[in-house]
């Protein structure tokens, strides 16, 4: 049989390795080199702080902060879970692996949310971004981790930056849905009252595009977490590592363990994320508020009858 | 006096080749016809008017026909096509954006259809947002927020969200925040068109309450004629993006321009459209002192075909005679002296009292007296006119009356 490869052969994977090697890492390096720096600083710093803080102060401060946020029964499952992990004596791989997922969703944060916003309101700065973001969520993440590499180094800040283009797009889309979605009677009426651009945004579309944005970035934070194993593979820390040398020595038990810690580390995250999301969007009235306006209900009531008698 | 508010030939045509429109519309196509043929939707074609300070100008007209449209031109939401709109010295539909900023946050602001108000502020921020895209400080915004909510009875529901309140309140609400950063000029895009008929109502009475405390120059949009007729000290009636007619509330229901506004007037309830100065006639009367008065009434009624008539002592309703006992007195007893048959319990209406409060004085049988504001006779209302002019029937005859009555009045006040 004849084929199209016997007339034309096309050496795709030279003409990459041509241009990453001897056009990217040579010009570019010092560049991406000092893109980490302030990946490096945040994490450094992170990690630091959550190695010190102790076990028990650290399981209490965020017991109690799924317990304002998402509830009793979030709390408890958030207690047990950390400290089961602590028995099975993962605390310090979790510590590593919390650190990176923060700092990964914090860039995400960083860089996703103005993003989301400007193309929100530029149609034509979406025309661009959306097939960008496309193929970040089309392409294997396996696929980038190579040139990652060349570009980055191994280590935990190139398994961050994996992680980042990895977790990226939800919060984009997100935040750009959410601000889009703004109804526009509400968006004129702004407007109507004089507003600039600015005053626009922070008034009226980010505070009412918030429970969106909040859902794209409880996305990237699941998509963040799904990546630990992978950003072991150039040389991450924490959780995923313990699942990657389980796996690579067949050791079942240590895989299994990193795993499972992964999973409730991801829920714990997952339900106190939704919840602030959920939070924002449907106030429940308080109890005092409920009551002032049970009191002023009676009041014009009064009023009116007496108002009638008059 | 200078108008408030100009606009003048004002066109708002959606698409991109407005110009083919505009020949379509020379050529005096329909929209309909202009659409099919060019793609080009024609929302408001060529509407000038003026409003003075003050007056609630009324443009009512079916969905569709361009109301808000053209409402939104007047603070450039909508940039007309072809057109000036002159708020004061600003021409709003050229002007920069930052001079048009300028004049929405301090002389013109709206009221919508739905509210529009923002779900994640409380009352009393929704009230503030003005204020607070001016940049004044939380304190006073509060106050002035405050003070706006206290003037649509709302004050207690400061601290509530939107969300908690019924639709008349919510309503309330956006008229407080329309209001509470004092602009010169008021729109108001069918804003009681969500509410059911009583809270309409009750807004609407609010309104006119409000209206003669502050004075705000007030466009309102409507597609319900007897609200506009309630409201509007002019009124413009809108079909196809233009005007087919303005005019005062007596003007529309009496001559209608064509078939179109004489369909929607045909039902309304004309007993508040009209009122006393109306149908008012100029007054027949005699002097209560005067020689021979007697004599004077009866030969007045005969002349005139009536069968009572007012006295007047000087300035004042003295009251009035009718032919029957006047004749009798006169004739059978000689005497001459009207006070001895002078009916001093007469029916006595204001000339803005409205046709459908007239019925009680006019079951007393006599023809209602019509006071000016000085308590001077400036009209004489018979009973049959009344009614002629709540069944539409006979209207040159009322109008007739009318201009009599407006002359009389007039000769009043210059006195
Ligand atoms: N953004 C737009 N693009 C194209 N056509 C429009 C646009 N806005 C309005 N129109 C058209 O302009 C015309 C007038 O619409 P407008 O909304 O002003 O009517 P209206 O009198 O306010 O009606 P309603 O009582 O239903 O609110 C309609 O034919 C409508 O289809
Ligand atoms: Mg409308």
């Amino acid at each position: 049989m004849i084929s199209p490869a016997d007339l034309v052969q096309i050496p795709l994977d030279d003409w990459v390795n041509s241009f990453v090697r001897d056009f990217l890492v040579p010009n570019f390096r010092p560049f991406f080199r000092a893109m980490q720096t302030p990946v490096t600083a945040v994490l450094g710093w992170l990690d630091a702080f959550f190695h010190w803080l102790p076990m028990l102060v650290f399981t209490a401060g965020l017991t109690l902060i799924a317990w304002r946020t998402a509830g009793r029964g979030v709390a408890i499952f958030t207690l047990v879970a950390l400290v089961f992990i602590d028995m099975i004596g993962l605390w310090s791989e979790t510590m590593t692996t919390l650190s990176m997922i923060i700092t990964s969703v914090l860039f995400c944060a960083i860089i996703g949310i103005p993003l989301g916003i400007w193309s929100a309101r530029s149609d034509r700065v979406l025309f661009v971004v959306r097939p960008i973001l496309d193929i970040m969520q089309t392409i294997p993440s396996f696929v980038y981790l190579v040139p990652i590499v060349m570009l980055f180094g191994v280590g935990m800040v190139p398994g961050i930056i994996a992680t980042i283009i990895f977790a990226l797009p939800p919060i984009i889309r997100l935040t750009n849905l959410g601000i889009r979605n703004v109804r526009a009677d509400l968006i004129e009426a702004a407007e109507a009252f004089g507003s600039t651009r600015w005053q626009m945004l922070w008034e009226v579309q980010f505070p009412l595009a918030l429970r969106t944005i909040m859902a794209g970035l409880n996305q990237t934070l699941m998509l963040a977490l799904s990546m630990v194993v992978i950003a072991a593979l150039i040389g991450a820390g924490g959780l995923g590592l313990t699942v990657y040398t389980g796996l690579g020595r067949l050791n079942v038990g240590a895989a299994t363990a990193g795993g499972i810690g992964i999973v409730l580390l991801a829920i714990i995250l997952d339900r106190i994320t939704q919840s602030l999301g959920e939070k924002n969007a449907v106030r429940s009235p308080s109890l005092w508020q409920t009551l002032r306006s049970m009191m002023a209900l009676g009041k014009s009531g009064d009023e009116e009858k007496a108002g009638k008698a008059a | 006096m200078k108008p408030k508010l100009r606009v003048e030939n004002v066109y708002k045509i959606f698409g991109d080749h407005p110009e083919q429109a505009l020949e379509g519309l020379k050529q005096d196509k329909s929209k309909i016809e202009i659409f099919e043929e060019t793609g080009q939707t024609v929302g408001v074609q060529d509407v000038s008017f003026d409003v003075r300070e003050g007056e609630i100008f009324v443009v009512m007209g079916l969905s569709g026909s361009g109301k808000s449209t053209l409402v939104r031109t007047l603070n450039g939401l909508i940039p007309p096509t072809y057109g000036k709109i002159l708020l004061d010295e600003d021409d709003v539909a050229s002007c920069s954006a930052e001079r048009l900023r300028k004049v929405r946050r301090e002389k013109i602001t709206m009221v919508f259809q739905h509210f529009a108000l923002f779900p994640h502020k409380t009352v009393a921020d929704n009230a503030a947002y003005g204020l607070k895209i001016k940049g004044e400080g939380a304190a006073s915004r509060r106050k002035k927020a405050l003070a706006a909510l206290e003037q649509v009875g709302l004050a207690a529901y400061a601290d509530s969200y939107p969300g908690e309140l019924s639709g008349g309140m919510q309503q309330r609400v956006g008229l407080a925040r329309g209001l509470a950063t004092d602009p010169q000029v008021l729109l108001m895009d069918e804003p009681f068109g969500a509410l059911d008929p009583l809270i309409r109502r009750e807004m609407q009475e609010e309104l006119l309450h409000l209206q003669k405390k502050l004075k705000k120059t007030i466009i309102f949009i409507t597609h319900d004629l007897n609200e506009a007729l309630l409201l509007g000290d002019k009124i413009a009636i809108m079909k196809d993006g233009r005007f087919v007619q303005v005019g005062t509330a007596q003007e529309i229901v009496d001559n209608p321009a064509d078939d179109y506004v004489a369909a929607f007037v045909g039902d309304i309830d004309r007993g508040r459209v009209f009122d006393a100065a109306h149908v008012a006639e100029r007054p027949i009367t005699v002097e209560l002192g005067e020689k021979g008065a007697a004599e004077k009434a009866l030969e007045l009624m005969e002349e005139h075909n009536r069968n009572a008539l007012y006295v007047v002592d000087r300035d004042r309703i003295a009251g009035l005679v009718t032919y029957q006992e006047l004749a009798v007195a006169a004739r059978e007893e000689g005497r001459t002296d009207l006070s001895e048959v002078l009916v001093t319990d007469v029916p006595t209406v204001a000339r803005e009292t409205p046709l459908n409060e007239l019925y009680g004085a006019a079951s007393a049988g006599y023809p209602i007296a019509v006071a000016d504001k000085r308590g001077r006779l400036s009209g004489v209302i018979e009973t049959e006119a009344v009614f002629s002019q709540l069944s539409g029937e006979d209207n040159d005859a009322a109008t007739a009356a009318t201009n009599d009555a407006e002359l009389s009045a007039k000769e009043g006040e210059r006195q």
